[in-house]
Order: C-alpha cells, then sequence, then structure tokens
C-alpha cells in the first residue's frame, strides 16, 4: 500500500463528509448514529495506522511511506514519516476513538461534534505527516479552525472569550512562521522538506538597524519558528491562553488539545528549528533552556494556588512541556529522545487526567475543587483511577511519566547544571499540587451533601481508560517500545545538529 | 529463585488488591501473606547459602538512550542478601501480625472493605522495597526508591477519613521528594560523569572521580565529593536524617504494623543501603563521608533529646528510630559500612519487635496511645510486656562488657560507637551522650507502660471513646496471631547481635570474606588483580577458593554487557572504561581505609562507655518514673523553654511551614494573579485584549451557529494567504 498516511489521514474527513451529506435530523436515532460512525471512523483510522507501525523500519533514519503528488497551483502533496513523527501519528489514531467515547453523552449539536472531531483528526495527522511547507502550513493553521469551534460552541460560560484568545495567539504566532517560510523559499527555492532539511541556511551574522544579529539569516527564521511553536507548546511566558481554552473546552476538546495538539509545537521544533536553523537554535538554546526551567518552576508555583481543577491540571500541562522543551534544547540524545518520550507519554496521561475531570463534572457540573471531597467513599474506582494517573503526572517510575522527565533532566545535566537544578525541583513542587489536589477531591470524610448520591465509575468509563492505563504502564516498564523506534532518528538529528553548529559538541561540555 | 523472591509480593498485592472481589477478602490476605512466606523463606536460603561471589539476572531492557543503558535486573551479592533477608522477615511477620490487628477497627463501619487495601498495599511495599534492595543500576533503585514511598503514602494515609493522616501522607511524600530531587541530580551527575548509571560501571570509573573536578551550579567541585553529597540528599529524606526529617513522626498515623515494617525496619533504611551500596565512590569523596557522619550523629543526638519528653508511645519510638538511623550512618560515614549494615540488621528485629509491641499495647487499650493514660499494664498482658522488654533490652544495649555476649543492640551499638572513636571523636562523644538518651526514653517507655498505677482515662481523652468505655474498658492480651511474629522478632533481637557479630565487625578477615571483598593483605595488590582480570571471566565459574579471591576480581565489562543487555548493543557500543574494573565484593574499603581495623583496638574505657551511658540513662528512668513520678513534673514546670523546645521537637515544624509551605502558595498565588494576570495577560497581549472584546462583542449577538460563518470565513482567509503565497512565490 503506497498511499497509507494518506489513507489514515483522510478517513475520518471521509466519514465527516458521509455524516454531513447523508446524516439528517437531530433525534436520538441520529445522533446515535454520529457518534457511531465517528467510532468506527476513528477505530478505522487506528487499526490501518497499525500497518504503518508494523512496516516502519526503525533502523531507517529518511522518510518512509513517502507519497508525492502534484496538487493544484504547482504545489506538491507530499507526506511521509520518519522515526520522529511516526509516533505521533500512532498517538493521535490511538487517542481518538478514546476521545470519541468520551463524549458519549453530550446532546447539543452531535453531528457538529462528532464532525468537529473528524475532521480535527485529519488535520492533526496532516501536520505530522505533511512533507512540504505549504502542506505543512495548510494544516497547521487549519488544525485551529475545529478545535476553535469546539471550544466555542460546547464550551463553558465564558467559551467565546477562550476561544478567541485561544485563536488569537496561536494564530499571531503563525503569522511570523508564515513569513519564515516565504523567506526560506527565496532561499533555498523549494518547499520540499526533505530537501530544506539538508539545506544550510545563511548563518553570517549580519547587523539590522545598528544591532548585530548572530547567527544571522538561521536565528531570525528560527525566531519567527519559535514564536509559533513556542505559543502551541505552549511556553513560559505565552502560556496564559491555555488554562482559560481548557477550562472552557468541553473535556473531550480539553483531551485533544493537551494530548495531541500541544504536540505539535515540540514536533515543530524538531522538524524545523533543530535540524534547519542549528546555528540559530544554538544561539537561542540558552534561552529556550531558562524559559523551560522557569515555565516548571512558575507554573508549578501557579497550579499550587488553582481552584479549578482543570486549570490547575492545565497549569501542570505547562510545567509538563517545560521539560519536553528543555529536553528537546539540550540538544543530545537523553535530551531529544526524552521530550519525545515526555510528549507520547504526556498525552496519555494529561488525557487521562481530563477525563478524571470530566467523570465528576458530568455528574457534578462544577470544576470547583472545594466542591469535592471525599469522593473515595463512594467512588472506590475512580479513586484509584485518579490515583494512578495522579502518580504517572508526578513522574513516578514504573510509570511513562517518569522516562520522559528523566532522560529530559539527563539530558540537560549535560548542559547546563542550573538549569538541571531548577527545572528538578518541580519533582517537588509537581507532587505537590498533584497531591494536594487529590487530598482535596478525593480524601477525608464525605460531608457534602451534594455528594452523597454520586455514583462511581460506569462500566464504558472504566473501558475508556483501561488503554490508557495500559499504555501508561506499559511505557513505564518497557519504555524500549518507543526509543527503539526514535532512536536512530534522533541520534541522526544530533550528530548532524552537532556536525553544523561551529561550537563542537566537546567544548561546549568541557565549558560548563 | 531471586526472581520468585522478588516478584512474590507482587503478585500478592495484585491478587489480594484486585482479586478480593472474586475470591474473597480473607483468601486475598491468605494468599498475599502465604507468598510474602515464601520469599522470606528463600530469602533466608539464599542468606545462609551464599557464597559472597556477585552474580545478576537481567529480566527485562528498561531505559535506553544513546549511551545510556539500563535494565530491570537483580544483583545478588551480600548487601542484597541482608536486605532480603530484613525484608522479607519482617514483612512476612508483619503480614501476620496484621491478621489480628486489623481484624476490627473502629475507623472503619462494618460494611467497609479494608483489609484487602492494607494487605495488598503491605504487599506492594514489599515488592518494592525488595526491587530497591536487589537493583543492579541506579535507575531502578530510584524507581523502589520512590515505589516505597507511594507505599508509605498509601499506608500512611490509610484511614483517609482522618484529615491529620492524609496530611502527614501528603508531608511524607513532598519531604521525600526534596530527597529525591538531590538523589535524582546524584544519578544525572554519575551519568554525565562516567556516561554509565550501571553498578559496576560506575564503580569502576569512580578512582577517576576523585580527580575530577565537575562545574555544578556555582563553583567547581569534587565530582566524587559531589556525588556523595547529592546522593546522601536523597538519603537523609528517605532516612528521617536532620532537616528532612519532619516527617518521620507525622507517619505515625498510619497503622501501627506499617510503623513497624515502613517506618522502623526496613524503608527507612534504604538511605543507609544507599550509602552501603555506593561504598566504592564514597570512599574517594572524604568530605562527603565527614558530611554524612557529622549529620549522623547530630541527628542521633537531636532525635534522642526530642524523644525523652514525647508522650505518644509511637512517637517516642519513631524518635527512637530517627535517633538510630544517625547511629547507622554514623558507621557509614567513618568508613565502616559493615558495621552500618549489621545495625541495620539488629535494629530491624528489635525496632519492629518494639513497633509490634507498642501496637499490641494499643491494641491492649483500644487504640489509646498516650503513655500518661497507660501504667500498670505487666499484670494485663503479660507476654507483650515480655517482648517489649527484651525489645528494651536490645535497644538500650545491654551485655556483658567487654565480651561479645549481649542483645543484639549491645554488640552493633558498641560497634558503631567504638567505629565513631577512632573516625570522628566529636561524633563519638554525640552518640554516648545519646546512648545514654535512648537508655532514659526506652525506659521511661517501660515504666509509664508497665508499671506503677493504672491511669487510663487521666489525661484528656478526645477520641470519643466514651461510649464504648462501658463494655471493653479492661485491657487485654492480643490474639496468638499477633503474639507469634513478637516471638519470633525477640529471638531475632536477643540472639541475631551475638551470631553475626564475627562476619559483621569481629573479626576483619570473616568480615571481608563475607561481604565478598579481597583480603586485607591482598588489598596491596588491588593494582595487580585489576590487570589480571581485564579478560571476562565467567561469573558462575569463579571459585570461591581462598587463594583465588586476590586474582578475580569482579567480571570485566565485556562479560558484564554482553549478558545484560542485547547482543547488539554491546556489539555496537563497546562500554568504555577497558582498564578499569569495579572492586569486588559488595562493599568496599579503599587502602587508606583502616578504621575497622583500628576500631578494634581502642581504649577500654572507650569500649565501657556505651555501657555506662545505659546504665545511667536506666537509675535516671527509675528515679523519675518510678521511685519518684512527681519530679518529672516539676523538673518540666522548672526548665520550662527547655522542655517546650523538646516537646514541639525544636520548632522544626513550626520553621518549615513558614518558609516553605506558606511562602509557596503565597508566591503561586501571586505569580498567578500578578505574574499571569496582571502582567502577562495585561502587559504583552493588550494590544489583543484590546481586540477580544471587540470581536467578542460581535460573536456575543450571534447565535452559536453563525460561529460556523466566522469558521468558514477563517478557512478562505487561509486558502486566500496560501493562494497568495504560492503564486507570488511562483515567479
Amino acid at each position: 500500500m503506497d498511499n497509507l498516511l494518506s489513507i489514515i489521514t483522510f478517513i475520518p474527513a471521509v466519514a465527516a463528509i458521509i455524516m454531513a451529506l447523508f446524516l439528517r435530523g437531530d433525534d436520538a436515532a441520529a445522533q446515535k448514529n454520529a457518534k457511531w460512525l465517528a467510532l468506527l471512523a476513528t477505530t478505522a483510522t487506528f487499526l490501518v495506522s497499525l500497518f504503518v507501525l508494523a512496516g516502519f523500519d526503525p533502523a531507517n533514519t529518511e522518510m518512509q511511506f513517502v507519497e508525492e503528488y502534484d496538487w493544484i497551483l504547482g504545489l506538491k502533496y507530499k507526506m511521509g514519516v520518519d522515526g520522529i513523527s511516526v509516533l505521533f501519528v500512532m498517538l493521535t489514531t490511538f487517542l481518538m476513538p478514546i476521545t470519541i467515547a468520551s463524549c458519549w453523552d453530550v446532546k447539543v449539536r452531535v453531528k457538529e461534534y462528532m464532525i468537529a472531531f473528524l475532521l480535527l483528526e485529519t488535520l492533526m495527522l496532516g501536520v505530522f505527516c505533511a512533507l512540504d511547507l505549504v502542506l505543512f502550513y495548510l494544516f497547521f493553521e487549519a488544525g485551529l479552525i475545529p478545535m476553535f469551534l469546539i471550544i466555542g460552541i460546547w464550551g463553558g460560560k465564558e467559551r467565546i472569550y477562550a476561544a478567541f484568545k485561544f485563536f488569537l495567539y496561536t494564530f499571531l504566532g503563525s503569522v511570523l512562521m508564515l513569513v519564515a517560510m516565504i523567506a526560506m523559499y527565496w532561499d533555498a527555492g523549494t518547499t520540499d522538506i526533505p530537501t530544506l532539511l539538508t539545506h544550510s541556511f545563511a548563518s553570517e551574522s549580519f547587523s539590522l538597524l545598528g544591532i548585530t544579529v548572530v547567527g544571522g539569516l538561521q536565528t531570525m527564521l528560527f525566531l519567527a519558528f519559535f514564536a509559533s511553536f513556542a505559543v502551541k507548546m505552549p511556553m513560559w511566558p505565552v502560556h496564559t491562553w491555555l488554562p482559560d481554552a481548557h477550562v472552557q473546552a468541553p473535556t473531550a476538546g480539553s483531551v485533544v488539545l493537551a494530548a495531541i495538539l500541544l504536540k505539535m509545537g515540540g514536533y515543530g521544533f524538531l522538524r524545523f528549528s533543530l535540524p534547519m536553523f542549528p546555528v540559530g537554535s544554538d544561539v537561542l538554546a540558552d534561552v529556550v533552556l531558562w524559559m523551560s526551567a522557569i515555565a516548571i518552576v512558575y507554573t508549578s508555583l501557579v497550579a499550587l494556588a488553582q481552584q479549578d481543577m482543570k486549570k490547575l491540571i492545565a497549569y501542570s500541562s505547562v510545567a509538563h512541556m517545560g521539560y519536553v522543551t528543555m529536553g528537546i534544547f539540550s540538544a543530545n540524545q537523553q535530551g531529544i529522545d526524552g521530550a519525545i518520550f515526555q510528549m507520547i507519554s504526556h498525552g496519555f496521561i494529561s488525557g487521562a487526567l481530563f477525563l478524571c475531570v470530566g467523570v465528576i463534572y458530568d455528574r457534578m457540573h462544577t470544576r470547583e475543587i472545594d466542591a469535592y471531597g471525599g469522593l473515595v467513599n463512594r467512588m472506590p474506582a475512580y479513586a484509584m483511577i485518579f490515583m494512578f494517573f495522579t502518580m504517572a503526572n508526578v513522574g513516578l517510575p514504573g510509570t511513562s511519566g517518569f522516562v520522559g522527565e528523566f532522560l529530559t533532566l539527563v539530558g540537560v545535566f549535560q548542559v547546563n547544571t542550573w538549569v538541571a537544578a531548577v527545572a528538578t525541583s518541580g519533582v517537588i513542587l509537581s507532587a505537590a499540587y498533584a497531591l494536594w489536589l487529590y487530598r482535596r477531591v478525593v480524601m477525608g470524610e464525605m460531608i457534602k451533601e451534594a455528594l452523597k448520591s454520586i455514583t462511581d465509575m460506569t462500566r464504558r468509563e472504566k473501558v475508556i481508560f483501561a488503554p490508557l492505563v495500559f499504555m501508561t504502564l506499559l511505557l513505564g516498564v518497557y519504555p524500549s517500545l518507543v526509543t527503539d523506534i526514535i532512536g536512530p532518528s534522533v541520534g541522526a538529528l544530533v550528530t548532524d545538529y552537532q556536525a553544523a553548529i561551529p561550537v563542537s559538541g566537546e567544548s561546549q561540555l568541557a565549558q560548563h | 529463585m531471586a526472581t520468585i523472591i522478588l516478584l512474590a509480593p507482587l503478585v500478592g498485592a495484585l491478587i489480594c488488591g484486585f482479586g478480593w472481589r472474586i475470591i474473597g477478602e480473607r483468601a486475598g490476605q491468605i494468599i498475599a501473606t502465604a507468598l510474602v512466606f515464601l520469599a522470606a523463606f528463600l530469602s533466608w536460603i539464599i542468606f545462609l547459602g551464599f557464597d559472597g561471589e556477585t552474580y545478576r539476572v537481567v529480566l527485562l531492557r528498561w531505559i535506553e538512550s544513546g549511551t545510556l543503558g539500563s535494565e530491570w535486573s537483580i544483583r545478588i551479592d551480600r548487601l542484597t542478601a541482608i536486605m532480603l533477608v530484613v525484608v522479607n522477615s519482617v514483612s512476612a511477620l508483619v503480614h501476620l501480625y496484621s491478621f489480628g490487628y486489623m481484624a476490627h477497627d473502629d475507623n472503619w463501619n462494618h460494611h467497609e472493605h479494608y483489609r484487602a487495601r492494607f494487605f495488598a498495599y503491605l504487599s506492594f511495599f514489599t515488592f518494592a522495597m525488595l526491587m530497591l534492595v536487589t537493583s543492579d543500576n541506579l535507575v531502578q533503585m530510584f524507581f523502589g526508591w520512590e515505589g516505597v514511598g507511594v507505599a508509605s503514602y498509601l499506608l500512611i494515609g490509610f484511614y483517609y477519613k482522618k484529615p491529620s493522616a492524609n496530611a502527614a501522607a501528603m508531608k511524607a511524600f513532598i519531604v521525600n521528594r526534596v530527597g529525591d530531587f538531590g538523589f535524582a541530580l546524584g544519578i544525572f551527575a554519575l551519568f554525565y560523569l562516567t556516561d554509565s548509571i550501571r553498578f559496576d560501571e560506575v564503580f569502576a570509573a569512580a578512582p577517576g572521580l576523585a580527580e575530577t573536578s565537575v562545574r555544578f551550579l556555582w563553583t567547581e567541585w569534587n565530582a566524587a565529593n559531589l556525588v556523595g553529597v547529592l546522593l546522601f540528599i536523597g538519603a537523609m529524606g528517605k532516612s528521617a536524617q536532620l532537616f528532612l526529617h519532619t516527617w518521620l513522626p507525622d507517619a505515625m498515623e498510619g497503622p501501627t504494623p506499617v510503623s513497624a515494617l515502613i517506618h522502623a525496619a526496613t524503608m527507612v533504611t534504604a538511605g543507609v543501603f544507599l550509602v552501603c551500596r555506593m561504598s566504592p565512590v564514597y570512599e574517594y569523596a572524604p568530605q562527603a563521608m565527614a558530611f554524612i557522619t557529622v549529620l549522623g550523629a547530630c541527628t542521633a543526638f537531636v532525635a534522642a533529646t526530642i524523644g525523652l519528653v514525647q508522650n505518644d508511645i509511637k512517637r517516642v519510638i519513631a524518635y527512637s528510630t530517627m535517633s538510630q538511623l544517625g547511629y547507622m550512618f554514623v558507621a557509614a560515614g567513618v568508613g565502616v559500612y559493615s558495621v552500618a549494615m549489621f545495625h541495620l540488621f539488629t535494629h530491624a528485629f528489635f525496632k519492629a519487635m518494639l513497633f509490634l509491641g507498642a501496637g499490641s499495647v494499643i491494641h491492649a487499650t483500644h487504640h489509646e496511645q498516650d503513655m500518661r493514660n497507660y501504667g500498670g499494664l505487666r499484670k494485663k498482658i503479660p507476654l507483650t510486656f515480655w517482648a517489649m522488654m527484651i525489645g528494651t533490652l536490645a535497644i538500650t544495649g545491654v551485655g556483658i562488657p567487654l565480651t561479645h555476649i549481649g542483645f543484639a543492640g549491645f554488640l552493633s551499638k558498641d560497634a558503631v560507637i567504638e567505629s565513631a572513636f577512632v573516625g570522628n571523636q566529636g561524633a563519638f562523644w554525640l552518640l554516648v551522650v545519646a546512648a545514654g538518651m535512648t537508655s532514659f526514653y526506652s525506659w521511661r517507655l517501660m515504666f509509664m507502660t508497665f508499671f506503677g498505677e493504672n491511669r487510663a482515662g487521666s489525661v484528656g481523652h478526645a477520641h470519643g471513646h466514651h461510649g464504648h468505655d462501658d463494655h471493653h474498658h479492661e485491657p487485654h492480651e492480643s490474639p496468638t496471631i499477633m503474639l507469634i511474629p513478637l516471638g519470633v522478632l525477640a529471638l531475632g533481637a536477643v540472639f541475631s547481635g551475638m551470631l553475626w557479630y564475627s562476619v559483621f565487625f569481629g573479626d576483619e578477615d570473616k568480615v571481608r570474606n563475607w561481604f565478598g571483598m579481597e583480603a586485607a593483605h591482598h588489598a596491596a595488590q588491588g593494582e595487580a588483580a585489576a590487570e589480571t582480570a581485564e579478560a571476562p571471566v565467567a561469573v558462575t565459574e569463579a571459585a570461591p577458593a581462598e587463594g583465588a579471591v586476590a586474582t578475580e576480581a569482579a567480571p570485566a565489562e565485556g562479560a558484564v554487557a554482553t549478558e545484560a543487555a542485547p547482543a547488539e548493543m554491546a556489539a555496537a557500543e563497546p562500554v568504555p572504561h577497558h582498564a578499569a574494573v569495579a572492586p569486588k565484593g559488595a562493599i568496599f574499603i579503599g587502602p587508606e581505609n583502616t578504621v575497622l581495623h583500628d576500631a578494634h583496638y581502642v581504649p577500654k574505657w572507650v569500649k565501657v562507655s556505651p555501657f555506662v551511658a545505659m546504665v545511667l540513662g536506666l537509675a535516671l528512668a527509675w528515679l523519675f518514673y518510678i521511685k519518684n513520678p512527681s519530679l518529672p513534673g516539676r523538673l518540666a514546670a522548672n526548665q520550662r523553654p527547655l522542655y517546650l523546645f523538646l516537646l514541639n521537637k525544636w520548632y522544626f515544624d513550626e520553621l518549615y511551614d513558614w518558609v516553605f509551605v506558606r511562602s509557596s502558595k503565597w508566591l503561586g498565588r501571586f505569580l498567578w494573579k500578578k505574574g499571569d494576570g496582571a502582567v502577562i495577560d495585561g502587559g504583552i497581549n493588550g494590544v489583543a485584549m484590546g481586540i477580544i472584546p471587540m470581536l467578542t462583542r460581535l460573536a456575543g449577538r450571534a447565535q452559536s451557529g453563525y460561529v460556523f460563518h466566522y469558521a468558514f470565513a477563517m478557512v478562505v482567509g487561509v486558502v486566500a494567504v496560501i493562494t497568495w503565497l504560492t503564486l507570488s512565490g511562483a515567479q
């Protein structure tokens, strides 16, 4: 099958079109059909994507499953995956059926809701598979729209504000990226990503308005891409859109946002910033490392002060993304392996945590921490699953949360011990905010009258959590499943990077 | 066999934790207990039959990234063998004891199932602890380290309806995380310096660390000292050493069997184990060692002072545990790791017994823990009394001076004190004074509990048990199932010191042989031994013959790597440090370290000093609590500031609450409201914030359906931009 990637990318879109054209009415039967069709489509996508994983050769660091066609206006349609992107594809296809299953109880505009998620999946998969700048940009930007709608239509009370904040932040960042892409096209004469990866952009320093730009064009391009990816990630200090978006988004929207959409930023750093602008990356690496370390401590402290469960978990997401950027810009094998691992693992864990909030939100319709307490008395299964993911969130060894944190910290320690020490203090703070949340929500005597009739998780809810628990444990116990696949590609990336930067890796080590 | 030992408790935990709904609570408990007993039995086989040669079982690959490699594996050497028997024996007995102790619990309603959960947690703890002690690399150790932390968290917070238990559980986990912060940085530093986290490769590179300087934070450090201190910070957290000790007394909120297993015999000694395990590194880190000695001695002293005035029976024993851990660290800090392990070994028996005995007292008095409400229980619960008596004789160090006959604590504590005299005089004096105080508070506990008049109900009964008091007021002896473990532990408290004295401390050659080290007179030829050992030596073929000991250093790197990692890894990445091999044996004593040897030749007065301190403490306790019971009250009134200072535990909790807890919460709120709210949202995107209200007004008027129109407009916009881009680019 030559166009496997296109097939998995467009199965959800086709399902969405079918749904839009042929499903009529908004009664219970139509809603049920919409949900089943969406579940079917996303499950099929996942099953087909397993062929990609099975056929993928980790030892080959080139692009695989490449397909290339001419498209409108002289553009190329080119798709492919390598060790860096293939697992993001898998993460997306794996999580989407779970996401769909989690919104089984939605009653409002179900058909449109399903269409939005299906289109979103196509666009997200497109981002991870695209091998052409324009195609990438299209997918990257268009992905905003379904998410914007999901928050804006199915969100909470202040959904319009949150949706616009989300949209403007990420869109403004992308405008700069667009400018940079045009500049890249003029410099390299192509929009083909594999060609761009081998192209060296000018890195001679020049003067602009009296300021010397070290690293020249590369630094400028790096900054432009950085504006987009840093917002997407999100990195401190442009993270404030995320808590608002999460709080207002419906549960399934939060899951996709945290578990997959944020990873586009990290993926972008790995696909563009590091390999295409190594000199620019090197110039600014220390700044990014510090931003990451600050993000970890700052957002963990802020999480400590939260009264809203979703906000707390959103801030914790920002802190965890801090480990990712820190690992990426350590620019060594452990750091980048760890960063990718952390992104995958965070997909399962943060997704599950937002689902955990969803479970009790569905019952009590509030996210206020103070409205809960003593849930363990009536919801033992829920208490256990929430405990599991709380522990995974604080990076307990044996869960996937540990491996990513550990490797990124090992990576950054070799580059900058200050950043490593500051970031490691995050392990203390994360324990503090996560356990405190758990204690206030789950532990204690059940005193509040309103909670006394709350019911434990249903069978459907347990089934939704089961694959997430399984993956979190599996990757925690046997992380080689991931590192075997990403290792060679990351190795090649690191080697090229070290060869391209003027100060060699050895002397940089000695410096610290 | 090692694999069975390791996995049996895990299987037990899973069956008991998840399967009890199917097989019933009692069956779950029995299975969990039986599996731990199996593990304990096999552990004794390994312990008694072990020949000193290190061997490994590799189970599964674990974290691998570039040159960093680690496996799930089991390393069996003398240190592991000791820990296996300690952990599994105490755990098995505590499981058994818990049948009785947890049978009825007023904290739960009749329909609530808590027993299976309790046993599952206990078994899970045992598994995590075994992972810790059997690990062959630092990350698996970290797994166990955090795993026992979680188990401890779950068990301290077992009575989850009690706010105090929840607070204590959180505190334990977070304070331990402060230690883990240091431990983790130590692992990162070791990997950075030696390019490995497997023990043998790290140990082989250890001599080089002493000559390396590394930049860490603000200054240059000696690499070995830096690593030593960082790892020790981890040990401080887990083993409740001064400054990171505040969680341990609060941890007494957990059920008493938990205190015996986790917070006395096993988990809290993990820090000591870590230092002993890393002895090849510590031997090259003199400043780190000095730090450990001083901190250990101070902990022993401070904890003993606090223990003098506490009234809660479990807290007295908790401070006593903390103090004894200080002793172990002093022994390790002066470089006599075998003695640190000796005290760990004996302490596990008598301290577990004291806790289980205390549990039996608490059980007998219907969950009364204030010793002021005890008194005269000797006749009511005679068997418990005798068990506690043996434990007290052991911890205070009763024996015949200048011989090797005495209770377990007599032999091991005196060995620590004699070693301290050689290594660090200041620490020696602190320990002797602490020994006196140990004797005082231990006997105070005995006298207040078992002697004198029964004072039940004399001090504020805030427990709300009044309703029950009518029908079971009378203290009663505990059931047999709780007394059996006490009896077994009593054997350990009496004999474990005498039986294993010579191999832990008494005879230097035996010590070296027992721990699989090179014999003393061969130590100087270590260089030569290292050279001859370059060729891989198969582990299983190593002959235990005396003569071969010197020439057969630990298996060369190649052999380890091939066994450990898949073949392709070994072929692709030849492990560095070809020239260096890890020192042989479970612990390592550097050529210049003669403390173990010299400790046998200390002056007689040094050997007698702990005994004298013990007698003084006993005499004073007798005076205060038997002869003249009004004396303590008057003394406390006279010396009120000092009394309050000790009673409030040197005000560590209050200080930490102000400096760390409140300030973090304040800072978090400040950063949220001012940082995120005012500065970022208000400043950086001020422009956007100007636009948003406008858009919001527009959108606010619209029905949600109209949002589709905006979306459509956006799609059109994006496509337009792309088109323009392509057309302009295509020129």
